[in-house]
């Protein structure tokens, strides 16, 4: 039976989010302290040797997209931390930042530190503007207590479009305008918010580095898989027995989080599929469950991590519905600046409907498949190109409960 | 340097090139719909994507960098089968009534449809089905063809800073419109129609009224006279497929009577007389104490540009109305007494590189004549339509002269259709009228080119007269903000609306780089160089109409008839 490890949710449960002191009890802000008592120079050389990868879905190597930043020449860097948690099913940044908002800033100020940068944004998502007071209030303390020196910090809420999670659609919404991704090159740690070195990370990103500064580079590195080590949060969803939260080493596999987790599949039912990592997340079917849930080990079977969102469907789900549901939503979704995502997820979306209503056949699953394949290795940003993954990967390994509904 | 190698061609290419720049400099062409080479890179239609070894992603070759050791190839089967894709999904809610385009044969659109050979579409054909929006006397806007290539919208806020145009909804739903809600009337529009060469294409074009001439043509009553303005010929060639400024004066009046024209005159005898009128203006200003600078007042989308944004600056305008407008207050008195018809059955077309003109033909105050003044103008493009439409080969062509009384013109007019041309222009006759001397040497070329704003000063035996000149208006705006702060050092302002001057105005032939602007930049010094009288003063029919029917500048019949006054049209948002 494999067990939790807590590292980004070591203090849930033990503090009070609206008293810096309990954190600060725990042990809150010795990393901050070290980090301070390092060069920047051995306090990223030690983050890149933990080899901490994004939260985010990304998986880019945390300490050298750092020394980016901290290489680049500026009057001023930004620090912003992606709270924009938008996948349907994820809750696991809120978890962090609602019940221990202080490891999330201390990680923030060490990255402010180890980049040079003075100022620094919490873009929350639009819907937790319950979390707008307790980041303020967190943000208050530490300021009040002077652990964050020059470094000033500011909430700033999204207003509900899924794709500012995308980190230059987020920089965009910063700077007021329409929440729509810039190509990279150049990267936001070059030229970044108003034009100058940023860096992006997520709420849970960042909410494991107070404690990678304070235990080391190779202890983070030697925990979980090699390739991406540490721990990562899943929240559990569906036709599980517990529909819970845990924070778990990256060497599990996916069955451990459904079965040691989970508790199996409800009402004794047969498993059907999961999808992992948000609603962008390919349809994973039973003979794959033995894979890792590394990033690199799910991106081999066409899966993702991403966000660690984990939804369990049975045997009597309709998968079809299903991906018409999750089309629409792209189709909603989708920011429109790209034509093939803009005209691409409305065309998607459509075809989902005439086979899900009874109109369709093989034809139009041959059409989706090179549309999304198209779109996959086309469109501008991350959305364009992750949203088709659902629909690929039913059309692959559900093609049966397509052929049900043709007409 | 950077070595890279493109579909097999090794290549050394500087460093910071795009991929699209290295495919063009090893004569690779790649494919490309929202780039516009004189914009911001777009990276949003797709179309460029190429391979890059090592990446799964396909690249934007408009905006992507190369490196040392990159692989590209611009045209394996997964890019084809992507390029193809993306062109059908655009199609299919893109209106397939090209034959009826405004844009029919010159539509980035319907080139790549034609190269990737898009037949049969697989996705299902919806039209958006939104309004046409025909508020404007000088522009439609067409939203079913719009691709959402932003370049409109660049154009309008980048070059102009109008910002009249933007963007709304997401998704598939996004859409251009004009800002402040309704249709393009009520936006900032000023009309100048830059947009238009920045759409590649049907989705904004001139309100076209090719089918009013017609009927004027065919009407046996109407006597149907034009005025050519100065940008136009040389513009005029490029839309019927010769090198710009190939077509000569005489050929172009031989084709114009051809069309139907009755009697052909000239714009740049009423540019001529402008310079009589402006000129003495200003120096009237400058004695008398008058608001300065004092700025031109020819271009119409600097005229509405500066009724809407500068509303308090509208004294600082010159009272003259344009050539255009001298010239139709003028065809229907001055001429129609010369030639003994009745004015009532003068029809009176302009042709103009302008769709502002448009709009300014019909201002309601327009009417000194008693009539409208100009019944009609028709831009560069739809002359070229009517050329095309006639079957003339005009390398066969005899050439023929102006009518009388309004025909004759000089080197100081023909300049009026580039930047700093009217500057030129004024200068050549103030700097006589002021000092008595002659003026030697006429070139004035610190003032030319296309840089957005020029300065010079001209010393007139003692009175030093300081002038800036302004292209875009985005570069007139600079020079109003510091007039509006009480800080501008200059006596007189000349602004043109488009870039380059009127050579780059919205009517003229789709301008898609400004290489071309300054290509006909340079034609229409050429001109004013082959030409044996450069001063507007020098005009024999300029001082005709003084002698026998305006008497002076500035006199009681120039202020009836050929003056102005301009109002507030400062727009808030409600």
């Amino acid at each position: 039976m494999a067990e939790e490890m807590r590292i980004v949710l070591r203090n849930y449960g033990k503090v009070d989010p609206l008293n810096i002191d309990t954190y600060l009890a725990q042990g809150g802000y010795k990393g901050l302290e070290k980090a301070r008592s390092m060069g920047t120079a051995d306090l990223i050389a030690d983050v890149k040797k933990a080899n901490l990868r994004g939260r985010g879905g990304a998986g880019f190597n945390c300490g050298m997209k750092w020394s980016f930043a901290a290489s680049a020449q500026a009057d001023q860097k930004y620090v912003i931390c992606n709270a924009d948690e938008g996948e349907p099913g994820t809750y696991k940044d809120r978890l962090i930042m609602e019940n221990d908002p202080q490891t999330l800033i201390e990680g923030m100020a060490i990255c402010a530190y180890a980049i040079g940068a003075t100022k620094g944004f919490i873009y929350l998502r639009g819907e937790y503007p319950f979390l707008v007071d307790t980041l303020n209030t967190a943000i208050a303390q530490a300021k009040d207590k002077g652990l964050l020196k020059d470094f000033d910090l500011e909430v700033r809420s999204g207003a509900g479009a899924y794709v500012c999670g995308e980190e230059t659609a987020l920089i965009e919404s910063i700077e007021g305008k329409r929440g729509e991704p810039r190509f990279k090159p150049p990267f936001p740690p070059n030229i970044g918010l108003w034009g100058k070195p940023t860096i992006v990370n997520n709420v849970e990103t960042f909410a494991n580095v107070p404690v990678i500064v304070e235990k080391g580079g190779d202890w983070y590195a030697a925990i979980g898989d090699k390739a991406y080590p540490g721990t990562k949060v899943f929240t559990l969803t569906g036709d599980v027995n517990n529909r819970t939260f845990f924070e778990v080493p990256t060497n599990l596999t996916i069955r451990q989080l459904i079965y040691d987790f989970g508790g199996g599949i409800r009402d004794g039912k047969k498993f059907k599929a999961v999808q992992i990592g948000g609603t962008s997340g390919g349809f994973i079917p039973e003979s794959l469950l033995d894979t890792c849930i590394a990033f690199d080990s799910m991106s081999a079977i066409g899966a993702t991590l991403g966000s660690g969102a984990t939804f369990v469907m049975d045997e009597t789900r309709d998968i079809v519905d299903i991906i018409t549901r999750i089309a629409g939503f792209f189709e909603h979704e989708s920011c429109g600046k790209c034509a093939p995502c803009r005209e691409g997820t409305a065309r998607v979306a459509e075809l989902m409907e005439k086979i899900n209503e009874g109109h369709g056949s093989a034809k139009d699953t041959t059409l989706l498949n090179k549309l999304g394949t198209v779109m996959s290795y086309s469109c501008l940003c991350g959305l364009g190109q992750a949203a088709p993954a659902p629909v690929l990967t039913t059309i692959k390994h559900f093609e049966a409960d397509y052929a049900a509904k043709f007409k | 340097m950077a070595n890279v190698i493109i579909d097999g061609i090794k290549a050394s290419v500087p460093d910071g090139s795009t991929i699209l720049q290295a495919a063009n400099q090893v004569g690779v062409r790649i494919p490309t719909l929202c780039y516009h080479p004189d914009q911001s890179i777009k990276a949003n239609c797709r179309v460029c994507v190429c391979e890059v070894e090592g990446n799964r992603l396909l690249q934007a070759a408009c905006a992507i960098p190369v490196f040392d050791g990159m692989v590209i190839k611009t045209r394996s089967p997964k890019v084809i089968e992507a390029r193809k894709t993306i062109l059908e999904l655009i199609l299919a809610n893109h209106p397939q009534d090209c034959l009826n385009c405004i844009r029919n044969g010159n539509c980035e659109l319907q080139e790549l449809a034609e190269e990737y050979c898009i037949r049969e579409n697989p996705f299902e054909y919806k039209v958006r089905g939104f309004a046409k929006d025909f508020s404007t006397p000088s522009l439609f806007r067409d939203p079913d063809k719009c691709v959402l290539c932003r370049r409109c919208i660049e154009a309008c806020s980048v070059i102009q800073s109008v910002n009249a145009l933007g963007l709304q909804n997401r998704g598939h739903h996004s859409m251009v419109v004009p800002t402040m809600g309704g249709n393009l009337i009520d936006s900032p529009c000023v009309m100048c129609g830059q947009c238009i060469h920045a759409c590649p294409v049907g989705a904004i074009g001139e309100v076209e009224g090719i089918n009013d001439f017609l009927a004027a043509v065919a009407d046996p009553d109407k006597i149907v006279v034009t005025q050519i303005a100065p940008a136009v010929r040389l513009a005029i060639s490029e839309e019927i497929g010769m090198e710009t400024g190939a077509m000569s004066m005489e050929t172009f009046v031989t084709g114009l009577r051809q069309v139907g024209f009755d009697h052909v005159l000239h714009t740049n005898f009423t540019a001529d007389l402008t310079i009589l009128e402006e000129g003495n203006e200003l120096l009237k200003r400058v004695k008398e104490g008058g608001t300065l600078p004092m700025f031109t007042s020819c271009s119409p989308g600097w005229i509405n540009f500066c009724e809407t944004f500068y509303p308090d600056l509208l004294d600082n305008l010159s009272t003259c109305k344009s050539p255009q407008q001298m010239f139709g207050s003028l065809v229907k008195t001055y001429w129609a007494e010369k030639m003994g018809v009745d004015p009532s059955r003068i029809y009176s077309v302009s042709i103009m590189p302008c769709v502002a003109k448009k709009f300014e033909a019909s201002r309601p105050e327009m009417n000194a004549s008693g009539y409208r003044d100009v019944d009609l103008v028709l831009t560069t493009r739809e002359v070229g339509r009517l050329f095309r439409m006639s079957g003339l080969d005009f390398s066969k062509l005899p050439g023929s002269n102006f009518d009388s009384w309004m025909g004759a013109y000089t080197g100081a007019a023909v300049i009026f259709g580039a930047s700093g041309g009217v500057m030129e222009a004024a200068l050549r006759t103030v700097y006589e009228v002021v000092t008595g001397n002659t003026l030697e040497d006429v070139n004035f070329t610190g003032i030319r080119g296309f840089d957005g704003i020029k300065e010079a000063e001209v010393d007139l035996n003692g009175l030093v007269v300081k002038v800036a000149i302004a292209h875009s208006l985005s570069n007139a705006r600079k020079l109003m903000d510091q007039v509006r702060a009480g800080e501008s050092p200059y006596h007189f302002i000349e602004i043109m609306a488009c870039p380059g001057g009127c050579i780059g105005g919205g009517g003229q032939p789709i301008t898609k780089r400004n290489a071309k602007r300054i290509e006909r930049i340079d034609a229409i010094y050429l001109e004013d160089e082959g030409l044996p009288i450069r001063k507007s003063h020098e005009n024999p029919e300029v001082k005709q109409i003084y002698e026998d029917f305006l008497q002076e500048p500035l006199g009681h019949k120039s202020h009836e008839l050929l003056h102005t006054h301009y109002h507030d049209k400062h727009k808030t948002v409600l």
